[in-house]
Formats: C-alpha cells, sequence, structure tokens
C-alpha cells in the first residue's frame, strides 16, 4: 500500500477504506473504471479491522460478529479466493444475577427446552414470534438492494421505483401478497418500541430481556423508545448460509473481510493509497475534480465517493462555501450519536462463568448480562444524563473458542461491547483517567459473574465513543453512520432529498452506512452507491448483486 | 472386526464404532460397503464447518484397500490405469482411474507405493475381481486387506498443527500425495497427505486394535482447538467444493451401469490430464486412441448457478429451452457463498465461460417455486486454498 505518486488522474476515486468504500471500489473495477481508494490510515478496514496490539492476540477493534454482509457481495467480490470465510456459531447466552442463565442454540428443540425452563407459553410464543419477525426480514430483504425512490420527485426513476415498491408489496409469488393488515404490522415494527413489540409475544422478563438487545445495540435510544423495534430488525435481517438471523465469527477477525476485499480490489485493477487523510475536496463551479491528501498529493478523479459518514464528510472535508445552506443545517441536524464502548481483551484462559457451565454451546456465541428490560431503560437514563451506565448492558462473545487464528493456544480473546457510554461526560469531558476508569468498571460488571475473570486479563483495550471517533473517524462514535431511526430511513437517509448516494455538489457521491440500508458490516450502501455511479455512467456490468 | 455373518445384523461395525456410535447422536447411518457409517453425527453445518476452520475426522474404513506384491506389482498397476505408474516413488501417492476395453471409467483411487513391489490401492467400490483378472500374466498377487485396516480422514487447516501436537515427527514436511510410517500416541500408523476435503488434510491408516487409540488421540487438544466428527452429508458437501466426483453419483460405474449409454470416458468426465496415450498398453487404450480423435458428445462440468437455491436434480437447458444435460450434483457452498453444481452439457456447452439455465424446483411450504436459472460453465475445482499445498504445512 505505498502511496502512488501524486497528480494521477482516476475515473473514481473513493474517500475512505471502510467495507463499503471496498465495496463500491470492487464493482466499479469491475466494470472496467480506474479506480482508487484513500485511506488515512496504513491499513484498510474502517471499522471492519482486525489488529495485534497484545503480541499474539488478534482484536476486532470494532464490529466484531458477522451476519449482514450480503452474500451476494461475497460472491460478485470472489471472497472465499481472498481467504475470508464466516463461522457459524451455535448459541447464546444471558447471564443473570441469580445464578441462572438464559440460552439460546440453533437446535430448534434444545431451544425449545431452554425458553421452556422460564416459560412454556413463551417457548410456543417464540416460534410465532421467530415466523413475524421472518417475514419483515423477507419485506425488508429486497428494499436493501434498492435505491430508495423519491416520493416527492416526478422523474421517471423515481415514479417507476415507487411503483416497483408497490408491486412488491403486492406480489403474490414473492410474499404470498401483503394483506392490508401487514401493512399495519410492518409500519408498526418499524416504528413502536422493542418493550411493546415484545410484550405482544412473551410474559418472562428475562426473555424479553435477552431479545430486547438486539434493539439497542448502537444506539441511542433505550427499549421504550418508539423505533428501537427497528434496530431488532436491523440486526436479524442478516444471514449464515440461508439461516435468516444467524450470526458467525469472520475467521481471523473482522478485518479479514475488508483484507479480502482489497485483495478483491486490486485483482480488478484498482489502487489503494493508504497513509494520508484527505484534507479538502477540490470544487469547482459546484463540480468535484479531485482532493489533497495532509501529505500534500494531489489525486484528480472524474467522480468522488464518500465512505465517511455525512457528518464528517460535509462539516469537515468539504468546504461550507461549497454547500447550499438548507443541505448543510440538515447534515448538522442529522442524528449521530455516540453510545456505545468497546473492550477488546486478551486472556490467559477461558472464563469460568458461574452460571455456563464449560463446553455448553451457549457460551461459545455471544454472552449479555443484562436482568430485564427495565434495567436497560435505567442504563439508557444514565446515558442522557451524560454518564456511563451505572449497569451497563454487555454483548460479549470470544471468538477463540471457534477461530483458532484469533489467540495462542489455551489463551482466548474476548470481544466485549457496551451499551451505554456517552460521547460527551456531564462532568467535563473525556481524560485517560476516566476511560480506564469506564474500562475498570464494565470489567468489574463482567468478573462478578464469574470465578476467575478478573485474573486472567492480560491485555485490554478500552474504547469509548471518543476512541471510535478519533481511530475510525465514525462522528461521535456512532456505529452505523448514523441512528437507525424513520426520520432517517429509506428515503430519508441520510438528507431527504439525497438518499440517492448523491449531493449537492456534482461529481460526489456517498456510499457509507450513512446511505441507505444503514449500519452493518452489510456492504449494501456500497454496492448500491457503485450501481449508480455505473448508471450515471452508462455502464453495465453483469454481477449477482448489481 | 467381527466379520461374523448375522442374519439380524447385515452391517458390519468398524473398529471405530464404540466412539463413533456414541459421537452420533442422531443416530443417523449410511451404508457404505456393508458398514455402518454415520451420516449426520448431530449438525451437519458444523461438521462441515470442523474441515474447513479447524479439523473433521471421518470413519473411512469402509474403503476398499487392495494389497498388490510382487515383482510385476508397477507393471501390473500401470496395466490397469490409464496414468502412468511407472516412475512411482516409495512413499509416493498417486491419483488414479481405471477403464474398461471400451475406454470407459470403471472407478477412481489412489495406489500407493510401498516398495517396486508392493503397492496398494485404496477405491470406493468393490474392484477385486476385476484386479485379479487383469493381474493375470503377472507376476503379481492381489489380495484384499480391506478389513485389516481401519481408517481415519484428518482433514482441515488444523491437521497438521494437531499432528505436530501429538508429536508426529516431520508431519509438516510431508509433501501432499506422500505418505510414511509414524508414532502417533503409541501407535504405529501410516499416514498420507490426503484426503477427499480440497483442504490441508490427511489419511491415517492402522491396526484395527489402535483404532480407539488414534481416534481418541485426534480429540486430545479439544478444549484448545474444537476438533468434530464429521459425517457423510459433511464429507458430499466438501468433496463437491473441491471439484472431486464420486462413482455411482456423478457417473455410472462401466462395471454396474445397465445401460451401456450411461457409461462414461474418462474424456466426458474431464479426466483427460489422466490419460497418458504415450505409455505402454493399458486397458481401453486403443478404445480411447480412437475417444480422443472424436469430439465429445458431452462433458461433465463445474456449474456456477444464479440465486441460492441449490439445483439438485435439475435439468439443464440451453437458452432456446432446448434439454442439453443434467445436475448430478449440488449445493449452497458455505465457502464460497456460491450456488455450485456439476453437470453434463452438450457438445455447444462445454467451453468455460459458456452459459446454460437450470430448471429449478424449490420446495417452499408445500408448494414448488420454479426457478429459471442462468448458469456459468467453470472448472469443477471450486475451493482450493494455498494451505492445502503448503509445504511445510501450517504448524
Amino acid at each position: 500500500m505505498k502511496s502512488k505518486m501524486s497528480k494521477t488522474k482516476y475515473d473514481v476515486a473513493i474517500i475512505g477504506g471502510g467495507h463499503n468504500g471496498l465495496t463500491t471500489a470492487c464493482y466499479l473495477a469491475k466494470a472496467g473504471l480506474k479506480v482508487a481508494v484513500i485511506e488515512r490510515h496504513s491499513y484498510v478496514g474502517g471499522a471492519a479491522v482486525s489488529r495485534e496490539l497484545h503480541p499474539g492476540w488478534t482484536y476486532s477493534n470494532c464490529s466484531y460478529v458477522c451476519s449482514l454482509l450480503r452474500p451476494e457481495i461475497f460472491r460478485d467480490l470472489e471472497l472465499s479466493k481472498y481467504g475470508l470465510q464466516i463461522i457459524p456459531y451455535e448459541g447464546s447466552a444471558t447471564m443473570l444475577d441469580d445464578g441462572r442463565f438464559y440460552a439460546h442454540y440453533s437446535d430448534h428443540d434444545l431451544n425449545y427446552r431452554s425458553i421452556a425452563k422460564f416459560s412454556k407459553k413463551d417457548a410456543e410464543a417464540y416460534e410465532r414470534f421467530s415466523k413475524d419477525v421472518m417475514r419483515q426480514c423477507k419485506i425488508i430483504k429486497p428494499l436493501l438492494k434498492m435505491t430508495p425512490p423519491d416520493p416527492t420527485s416526478f422523474r421517471p426513476k423515481d415514479i417507476m421505483g415507487l411503483l416497483d415498491f408497490a408491486k412488491f408489496f403486492a406480489a403474490k409469488d414473492e410474499l404470498g401478497g401483503l394483506g392490508e393488515k401487514e401493512i399495519y404490522d410492518t409500519i408498526r415494527f418499524w416504528t413502536m418500541s422493542v418493550r411493546d413489540y415484545l410484550e405482544e409475544y412473551f410474559e418472562s422478563e428475562v426473555v424479553k430481556a435477552h431479545m430486547a438487545g438486539s434493539a439497542i445495540i448502537g444506539t441511542a435510544l433505550g427499549p421504550y423508545s418508539p423505533g428501537s423495534a427497528y434496530v431488532l430488525l436491523h440486526h436479524y435481517m442478516g444471514e449464515v448460509d440461508g439461516t435468516v438471523g444467524a450470526w458467525g465469527y469472520s475467521r481471523g477477525g473482522m478485518g479479514s473481510i475488508t483484507r479480502a476485499m482489497a485483495a478483491s480490489l486490486k485483482a480488478s485493477g484498482g489502487d489503494i493509497i493508504a497513509g494520508s487523510p484527505v484534507t479538502k475536496i477540490l470544487i469547482k463551479n459546484n463540480r468535484s475534480h479531485g482532493v489533497v491528501l495532509e501529505n500534500g498529493d494531489e489525486i484528480f478523479a472524474d467522480k468522488l465517493v464518500s465512505n465517511l459518514d455525512v457528518k464528517r464528510t460535509f462539516l469537515k472535508v468539504v468546504e461550507k462555501e461549497n454547500i447550499p445552506d438548507d443541505f448543510y443545517n440538515a447534515v448538522k441536524n442529522f442524528k449521530i450519536r455516540g453510545s456505545s464502548g468497546k473492550l477488546n481483551i486478551a486472556l490467559d484462559d477461558l472464563p469460568i462463568w458461574k452460571s455456563i457451565p464449560e463446553g455448553d454451546p451457549a457460551g461459545t456465541g455471544d454472552l449479555h448480562i443484562t436482568q430485564s428490560i427495565e434495567e436497560m431503560e435505567s442504563a439508557y437514563d444514565d446515558w442522557k444524563d451524560g454518564r456511563w451506565s451505572k449497569l451497563p448492558y454487555v454483548d460479549m462473545c470470544i471468538p477463540s473458542i471457534n477461530d483458532p487464528t484469533m489467540a495462542p493456544q489455551g489463551k482466548h480473546y474476548m470481544s466485549v461491547f457496551v451499551q451505554y457510554v456517552p460521547y460527551n461526560l456531564a462532568d467535563g469531558g473525556w481524560t485517560e483517567e476516566k476511560r480506564l476508569e469506564f474500562g475498570k468498571h464494565v470489567m468489574n460488571r463482567i468478573g462478578a459473574y464469574s470465578e476467575n475473570f478478573n485474573d486472567i486479563i492480560k491485555h485490554a483495550e478500552i474504547r469509548t465513543p471518543k476512541e471510535l471517533e478519533e481511530e475510525v473517524g465514525l462522528t461521535e462514535g456512532n456505529i452505523f453512520q448514523g441512528e437507525l431511526t424513520m426520520d432517517q430511513l429509506m428515503f430519508n437517509r441520510p438528507i431527504p432529498g439525497y438518499a440517492q448516494y448523491k449531493t449537492p455538489i456534482k461529481n460526489l457521491y456517498m456510499c457509507g452506512s450513512s446511505t441507505h440500508p444503514g449500519g452493518g458490516v452489510m456492504g449494501a450502501p456500497g454496492a448500491n452507491a457503485a450501481r449508480e455511479i455505473l448508471i450515471d455512467l452508462k455502464k453495465q456490468i453483469n454481477t449477482h448483486y448489481i | 472386526m467381527d466379520n461374523t455373518l448375522s442374519f439380524t445384523k447385515p452391517l458390519l461395525e468398524t473398529p471405530f464404532h464404540k466412539r463413533t456410535f456414541e459421537a452420533c447422536y442422531n443416530n443417523d447411518w449410511y451404508r457404505w460397503a456393508g458398514y455402518k457409517i454415520a451420516r449426520e453425527y448431530s449438525n451437519t453445518e458444523l461438521e462441515y464447518t470442523s474441515m474447513r476452520n479447524t479439523a473433521g475426522v471421518l470413519d473411512i474404513t469402509p474403503m476398499h484397500k487392495y494389497d498388490i506384491k510382487g515383482k510385476d506389482a508397477i507393471k501390473f498397476v500401470d496395466k490397469l490405469v490409464t496414468r502412468d505408474v511407472t516412475q512411482i516413488k516409495p512413499n509416493q501417492v498417486m491419483y488414479i482411474i481405471w477403464c474398461n476395453e471400451d475406454g470407459n471409467v470403471i472407478d477412481d483411487g489412489t495406489v500407493f507405493c510401498f516398495n517396486t513391489n508392493h503397492l496398494r490401492i485404496f477405491c470406493a467400490e468393490r474392484n477385486l475381481n476385476w484386479f485379479c483378472d487383469t493381474a493375470i500374466g503377472f507376476d503379481a498377487e492381489v489380495n484384499d486387506v480391506s478389513d485389516s485396516i481401519a481408517a481415519l480422514a484428518f482433514q482441515g487447516p488444523l491437521s497438521c498443527k494437531i499432528l505436530h501436537l501429538l508429536n508426529v515427527k516431520n508431519i509438516e514436511h510431508l509433501k501432499p500425495f506422500f505418505f510414511d510410517s509414524f508414532d502417533l500416541n503409541g501407535s504405529n500408523v501410516t499416514i498420507s497427505r490426503t484426503g477427499f476435503s480440497g483442504d490441508l488434510g490427511y489419511e491415517i491408516w492402522c491396526n484395527p486394535q489402535d483404532a480407539l487409540n488414534v481416534w481418541d488421540s485426534l480429540f486430545k487438544f479439544n478444549r484448545d482447538y474444537k476438533v468434530l466428527p464429521a459425517g457423510m452429508n459433511a464429507l458430499e458437501m466438501v468433496r463437491i467444493e473441491a471439484g472431486f466426483i464420486q462413482p455411482n453419483a456423478d457417473f455410472m460405474s462401466a462395471e454396474q451401469a445397465l445401460r451401456p449409454n450411461r457409461m462414461r470416458t474418462p474424456f466426458e468426465l474431464g479426466m483427460g490430464w489422466l490419460v497418458d496415450l504415450n505409455k505402454n498398453y493399458f486397458t481401453g487404450k486403443k478404445s480411447l486412441i480412437n475417444l480422443k480423435n472424436k469430439s465429445l458428445t458431452k462433458k461433465l462440468v463445474g456449474l456456477d448457478i444464479q440465486g441460492d437455491k441449490p439445483a439438485i436434480g435439475s435439468v439443464l437447458y440451453d437458452k432456446n429451452k432446448k434439454e442439453i444435460g443434467i445436475v448430478t450434483a449440488g449445493m449452497w457452498s458455505p465457502s464460497l457463498k456460491s450456488n455450485i453444481a456439476f453437470g453434463y452439457v452438450d457438445k455447444d456447452h462445454m467451453k468455460i465461460g459458456s452459459k446454460v439455465f437450470a430448471e429449478i424446483y424449490h420446495p417452499e411450504e408445500l408448494e414448488y417455486k420454479k426457478i429459471w436459472a442462468e448458469c456459468l460453465v467453470v472448472k469443477k475445482q471450486f475451493f482450493n486454498p494455498p494451505r492445502r499445498h503448503k509445504v511445510p504445512a501450517d504448524i
């Protein structure tokens, strides 16, 4: 990844080497365009990276599990050839204060009996819940690949898009037809709170708490906040080999995904220019034509694509004089609130849990600490008050149990995702001391559920929203590049009128998770943006996705 | 092995049965050459994953094993098979196929060279009759030693590392398609760097009385590295990804086909590279020389199929909806995230890059969804990671 000489002219240059930027670049290179990805770090990956911060251990520093990555993209970019493997896992669990644990298993019958331990009724309700969520996933799946049509536009493309939408919902063959009741259900699901949604199915507080976790991860919403049910759906709509809602590990950490994408890009003739950030986008007569890097290099390209979030793109990189005021204000008001922390821990041994026995498959997937939806809501109250949660919701996993490449033999790597942690603390800003205190607070919480956890910690990387912002470039450390609420989804994402990967500046596009269909290591925003650019260039490409 | 004929127990149990029985939670058994072999232990997806992520253990004892001894051992095998084996060296393994006089394939297998007077052939179907008939006139004795050797396939990226941890000396330097004798946890075993998974992997051959020790050894490091016993369903998945075809699944063995037009030549199977028409006379040579000069009417190819619904049993068509062939094996490949298959196509669609169509009937809640899927003709070897060939292998 050597720095190219300045004054190279590209057809398209992509600012930011995250998974979406690389996806856009790969499709454009496949279409025969001369493409470069510009990355400020010496390594690509954005929030899908693996780094060795403690010798012998590989951390998935930010994102840590994989489900949303569209299989068509995996296939088109031949990621297997470039070393990517997804490892499915068998279960997940929520640990309780009273020494019990709730386990979720991929084995259907085992799962039924596990839920029935808490409520037989809930064990049956789970079937209905799964069916309903699966149905919603089926409804949303084709929308992910669509460029959202603008409902206010009279351009033929938008009118056709809206017609497609309507036709799709009415289609008998795809969905068996979407009735009136289901349209109500769908709109309710997309707007209601996860607590209200789960109340319609389950009676056990434990079962509800386990399910609700997916709705608050990465989100500055509480389980009682309207709109949180959609976030649950967003975490369910992925798959591992046809098992909808299943999650897996990327072998070698999440960085294997972006490393494979980078290799695929190079094989298609694309360039990666790493090591210096873009400081300025060159704009003349409202048209972009290149960028200036911090090291002084200038890179010229007919079209530019920003993988940065919409706020970073238009408040930090594009100079204000080039942006219309209404757009500028809309960007300023875009909700992108940091609410999550992340600990990556090198362990000397396998943690012994007070509740989950060693070898139980439930212990090999994601492990949560929460007692109830009320506890999660009060954790959210702390965030609103500008402090990290007294009883944070913790989503942990130990990828090294399943992935032999993450840690030395007999040692383990643990990823700990923490909800909630504010971007700004009420009692003054973040300091090094407070960061460490936060880390200690989370480790103590985990330690209370384990016999040996506190004794086996060798190294820990502690990341607050500040570090996520500084290292990855995510504004306020928001992992989705913007909240996944209805006012910021579909044709409203990121900004109403600019949901089709374009911006007010000609030849400048967006491809990050700030655009439809949003966050997660999905690749869909990147692939959709590539499709729009190819349409504008009147170029055709025959792949599974596009 | 208990070989007693019992009409209440038509199937034999391998020397690993005590362990495979305990592990086979699903009690789902497959009949392989008269033996009970697990089809699925508890979860095919995880058993498959073990062979691509850690290592999987497969009981392959039912493989047929034929010892060939005598000073004409090499000459005899050279007469039997289409490949030139005269240069085979001690400790070397070669992949071989053999045909009938008409040039139709009977079976495929591997030949191990212990020394110039002692070779051993491993194959899936019974071949004693054919081998003995071919051996007439040679100073070579063919013996079926199938029941006296227990065998495990140990396949996956950690297979070498685990053997290394078990103090199998210099195992990482064993090259693909070579074998040697080793001490494995106190048992004397033969280990070859061979297998059906298309990944790094080994096959371990041992005395039946050592079977349980060998089995247990491979799981010794399971707290650190999750090794799983893998069933035939998982094997089917890895072998399709690896591009390995199977007699009586992808083609009818010439010895078993009732209808002559169901027999296949090596060229039709895409195995022309195994046919050496310049070597000494071998069974089928004359016919194969003739066939070589004729254009093929059908060929088994790899197919990369649109969408994600497996094309199992699908009929293949050209763009004008004329029937041109059939799919013999198909699956969704978890490693490639692709819909892959083997299928026969006609002479106009054999070239890599050709387009054909599969009619897929996908069952969906008591109704069939009929899918017309475009297929790209590709090489049969879908999955071939660098770690498979690396020497020294990863430890």
